[in-house]
Parts: structure tokens; C-alpha cells; sequence
């Protein structure tokens, strides 16, 4: 891509970068930039630099927080018996527009999977081990995806809670909400029935 | 209920620019010199099956050289009047697939309704080669029917490189435990369970109906047999991974598991690649193929279109003749044939109570169609 401004192929360059967007999508975005008002621009890039520059992590949870506790670790109304350890925030974002949980969450930055170059040590069990340690931990709620990678994580996890006698389950994976069943597919139907359940904890709901 | 093309047409595709046939009931013959494109009639064939080329997983080499697109349409007859596929492909395009002229969502919606099975002589790799070859053609058919097998299969393999990375992360940077290996393991024996499960099953099904086909065409006195071997057959896959621990640490790899399982054919209790004759080794995979359309049309519920393509050299007349003899017999439905032989495959359907029809391609592009006066039933 030539222009007459070097500029302009600078911005477009920089925001190639980011995932999912091509040179002409990033040529679009710059040219609407160009085309807003300064404020507005300096509001933006000043937003994405402080983003970068003062976002800290929980020390408790490891989710992104703009405080040394996240506001949900900070929360009194919050079960803090109760951790659902996820994958990334994109997974915290997920269950809290549920609104069905109130326990506490553990994020532990990616999956076990050494064909990455990502085992154990590269995630942040220890930390996980340690808040289990503590004792304030009744349940730990593994919720990775249902991958080879997300279940193989969960295998390791349950071995090293184990020693702590830390009650471990798992979230249920089924069919969804609203959907008929012949639209779902066999296998997430073939393990919807094998993990059935009582219908009177499905009512109670 | 059998799969029944009536009409077949090929716009752009491959050597073919233009071409419309329309097909009978039973036997259906392609005849002519090498080049003329018969093959790809067959294969047009599997793409509305299927969906794909046998030979080509790239859709765009089957445009016609020069061409932008192609164009393939056949016309189905069914209980509730005939129905129409179309499948295209233009360059720098997706594939559109459609029946009645709505395009699918999703192509397994189609792959499997109107099932076609394809012999040529390609599948003489399956006893040539490694065992690699045959698991596909056995896994292949097996997923085909059930998804569990197939992600059991994905996740095992998966499960496999992620073992095999740390195994050489261990040779390279020293240490590494067994212990380190059980994430991995736990899945690798779960999975290994099932696909060996799987491919017993399948192949306690398969067998018989080889044998039998075997026999069906031979004249001969020798005996087949297809042997699944799999050291799951003796040892469960987490004491074998246990057991294997220093062997598979010195390699960097895992020596044993479902993954070198392999299916043995024999002629007369010996290996068929070293012992069989050319002629033996093709009735063999004749066999087996015919063996996997009884199973598809058991599993679908329809008689898949059968194709043999340039398959009767090495093959006796005999051996011929009782094969065509077989695939008009009501056992199987259509059958779309190639030869390059037209007075060989004449002269071996002479007589045959089939209904057959030739269709005689040269190299200007034009198909001539000759219709066959049905012999009287014996
Ligand atoms: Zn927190």
C-alpha cells in the first residue's frame, strides 16, 4: 500500500497489528481517525496508553484489575469459599454476565500444552495451590474449555488439589438453552445424557 | 433403496468442457482411450456424493485448464419424484453445494445421503504401503458413522504429538518423569480404549463380508484372510505407556499405541503383498471395497453408486466375469465402470440378464451411447 503520507502508512501499519484486522480494515480505521476531532483522538490513543501502562493483576486471582485486588476478590457480598478457575478474562467476562455465580474466579493465563511450549510452570498454578492452601477455599469450580488441551489441564489440576483436600468439581456441558435437540450435535447430546441428573435439582433452578 | 443417478453434466470440469449423459438403472460402461476423461466422470460422480474429488483435495484443480469455474449437475430419481445436486467452484470462491437449488448450510448435511463407493487403482497402495494407509481406510470408514470414534481418534493424536514433544523436551533438557507424562496418559488411555474398541468392532463386521466376496469372485482354491493386530490386544494402553517408559524415553517418542495398529492381509495364512499375484491382490481389494458398500448401504439405508475404475487388467476372464455377474445380481445398484478395453468388457457382460449401457468417449470430446439389448434372463 502507497500513500503520500508516511504518517498516515505508519498508523495503518501499527494497527495492522492487532488480531483480526487486515491493512485495508486498518486503512478504514485510520482514516476515520483522521477524520475525528483531536479531543477525540487524544481520548483514544491516551486510553489504549493507560491501558497498557497502569493495568495491574489481582494478586489474588490474577484477573486484570486497576487496584492490587480486583473488585471482585475485594467484594464482601462475594462467596469466598467458592473459586471457578478459567482459562483468560474473556472467560471471568463470560460467567459474570451470567449473573448465576458469586464465588471468586482464578485465572490461569492459558492451557497446559506443550506442542505451545506451555506446560505447568508456565501457568499460575502455584499461585492457585497457595490461595487453596490458605484454607479460606471450601470448592474449586473448573471451568477450561472442553478441549484435549482444557481437559488435560483439568486432570493435572485435580491431581495437585487433591493434596489439599479441597472439594473439586467441574461445570456441566450440555445442550443449550432454547435449542432443539436435533439441532445438537451427537456428541455434546451423547454427553448430555451420560451426565443426566435428577430432575428435581433441574427444577429447583 | 439404491442410489440412482439418471442424468449426469459436467460444465468446465477438468478435461471435460461440456458433457451430459443420461445413466441407467444398472450397469453403465466408459470406454475409450487413455486421456479421454472417463475417470472423470466417475469422479464428478463422487463430488455429488461426497462432496470432493477421490484423488484431488484441492477443488480448484478440477476447473478445466484455461476455465474459471466448473459446474457439475445430477439428477436423482427418488420415491417422491427427482432431485437435482449441483456443486461449483469458481476460482478464488468457496464451494457452492445445492439440492433442489438451495445451497446446504453445511456439507455433512449432505455427505452420506446419497453415498457412492469408488475402486480404482490407486487403492493398490492399501496393501502395498505402510500400516498408515490401511488405519486411514479403516478410520475413514468408521467416522464416517460415528463421531465419538472420530474425536476419540483427533483427541488421541493430539494427545500423542503433546507426549512426543515432552518425551524429546526430557532427551534435550535432561530429567522428566513418568509422573510429568499422566496428564497425557490418562487421555491417551481413554482414547486408545475406544479406538481400539472401535476398529475391533468394525473390522469383526468388515471380515466376513470380505471373505465372502473373495469367494464370490475367485475361481480359485486359496483362502483370504484380514488380520487387526494392536498391542491393545494384550495390554491395556496406561500399562503399556508404564511399561514402555524407558524405551519410549530413549526413542523421544511413544513406541506403542493404536497408533501402530495395522490390518494384515493374508492369502493362504501368508502375507498377500509378497505371496498374492497381481490378480489376487486386485481381486482382494475388489473385495474389500465391495465389503464397504454392504456396510455403507447397511448404515445408510441406501445401496451406494459403485465405481470401478480401469480395474480389469490382471484380471482373468473368469475373475471378470463373475464380478459383473455379481454387481447386476440386485445386491448392488448402480454401477458406473471404466475400461479402456471396450470388446473385453463387451464380450464379459454377454449374455448377463443386466441392464447395460456403453458410453464410448474419444479424444474430440464427444460421448457416443450405445444401449444394449438386455439378454434374456436365465
Ligand atoms: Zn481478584
Amino acid at each position: 500500500m502507497s500513500t503520500s503520507s508516511a504518517l498516515l502508512e505508519n498508523a495503518v501499519e501499527q494497527l495492522a497489528t492487532l488480531p483480526g484486522i487486515g491493512r485495508r480494515t486498518a486503512m478504514r480505521m485510520a482514516l476515520d481517525l483522521l477524520r475525528r476531532d483531536l479531543a477525540s483522538v487524544q481520548r483514544f490513543s491516551e486510553s489504549v496508553r493507560r491501558l497498557r501502562e497502569e493495568v495491574r493483576y489481582c494478586g489474588e486471582c490474577c484477573n486484570i484489575s486497576d487496584q492490587d485486588l480486583c473488585g471482585i476478590c475485594a467484594s464482601p457480598a462475594r462467596d469466598h469459599g467458592l473459586v471457578c478457575v478459567v482459562e483468560d478474562v474473556r472467560d471471568v467476562v463470560a460467567i459474570e454476565n451470567t449473573h448465576q455465580y458469586k464465588g471468586l474466579y482464578h485465572v490461569l493465563g492459558g492451557v497446559i500444552s506443550p506442542m505451545d511450549g506451555v506446560g505447568p510452570e508456565d501457568l499460575r498454578i502455584a499461585r492457585l495451590l497457595e490461595r487453596v492452601g490458605s484454607g479460606m477455599v471450601r470448592e474449586v469450580v473448573l471451568a477450561l474449555g472442553a478441549t484435549l488441551e482444557g481437559d488435560t489441564t483439568c486432570f493435572y489440576l485435580h491431581r495437585r488439589l487433591r493434596e489439599h483436600g479441597v472439594a473439586v468439581s467441574q461445570i456441566a456441558r450440555g445442550i443449550s438453552i432454547g435449542g432443539d435437540l436435533e439441532h445438537v450435535d451427537e456428541l455434546t447430546l451423547g454427553r448430555s445424557i451420560a451426565d443426566r441428573k435428577p430432575y428435581e435439582q433441574s427444577v429447583k433452578r | 433403496m439404491k442410489v440412482r443417478f439418471r442424468r449426469l453434466s459436467l460444465f468446465q470440469f477438468r478435461n471435460h468442457a461440456e458433457a451430459d449423459l443420461e445413466l441407467g438403472p444398472e450397469i453403465n460402461c466408459f470406454t475409450g482411450p487413455n486421456g479421454t476423461g472417463k475417470t472423470n466422470l466417475l469422479d464428478a460422480v463422487h463430488y455429488l456424493s461426497l462432496c470432493k474429488s477421490y484423488f484431488d483435495a484441492t477443488d480448484q484443480h478440477a476447473v478445466r485448464h484455461g476455465e474459471e469455474q466448473f459446474l457439475l449437475k445430477g439428477e436423482l430419481e427418488e420415491p417422491d419424484g427427482p432431485v437435482e445436486l449441483a456443486c461449483s467452484v469458481r476460482k478464488e470462491h468457496r464451494k457452492v453445494f445445492q439440492r433442489d437449488r438451495k445451497e446446504y448450510e453445511r456439507l455433512s448435511d449432505h455427505i452420506g445421503r446419497w453415498p457412492a463407493v469408488m475402486i480404482t487403482p490407486y487403492d493398490g497402495q492399501l496393501i502395498l504401503e505402510g500400516s498408515e494407509v490401511r488405519r486411514r481406510f479403516v478410520d475413514g470408514l468408521i467416522a464416517q458413522f460415528d463421531r465419538g470414534y472420530l474425536d476419540a481418534l483427533m483427541r488421541y493424536n493430539r494427545a500423542l504429538k503433546h507426549r512426543n514433544v515432552l518425551l524429546k523436551r526430557f532427551a534435550e533438557q535432561g530429567g522428566g518423569s513418568l509422573e510429568a507424562l499422566e496428564p497425557w496418559d490418562e487421555q491417551l488411555a481413554a482414547h486408545a480404549a475406544t479406538v481400539h474398541r472401535g476398529r475391533r468392532a468394525f473390522l469383526a463386521e468388515l471380515t466376513p463380508l470380505v471373505l465372502e466376496h473373495y469367494q464370490g469372485i475367485s475361481s480359485g482354491p486359496e483362502s483370504v484372510g484380514l488380520e487387526y493386530r494392536s498391542a491393545l490386544d494384550q495390554e491395556p494402553m496406561d500399562s503399556l505407556l508404564r511399561r514402555l517408559w524407558d524405551r519410549d524415553r530413549s526413542a523421544q517418542y511413544t513406541t506403542e499405541g493404536v497408533h501402530r495398529d495395522d490390518l494384515h492381509f493374508l492369502l493362504d495364512g501368508l502375507p498377500l503383498k509378497r505371496f498374492g499375484s497381481q490378480g489376487q491382490q486386485k481381486t482382494f481389494l475388489i473385495a474389500l471395497k465391495l465389503a464397504q458398500f454392504d456396510l455403507t448401504a447397511a448404515r445408510t439405508g441406501r445401496k451406494p453408486v459403485l465405481m470401478l475404475d480401469d480395474i480389469f487388467d490382471k484380471i482373468d476372464p473368469l475373475r471378470m466375469r463373475h464380478l459383473l455377474r455379481l454387481l447386476g445380481g440386485g445386491r448392488f445398484g448402480q454401477v458406473l465402470i471404466t475400461d479402456t478395453d471396450a470388446g473385453r468388457l463387451h464380450q464379459a457382460l454377454d449374455g448377463l440378464p443386466h441392464d447395460v449401457r456403453f458410453f464410448h468417449l474419444d479424444h474430440a470430446q464427444t460421448i457416443r451411447m450405445e444401449a444394449v439389448e438386455r439378454a434374456e434372463a436365465l
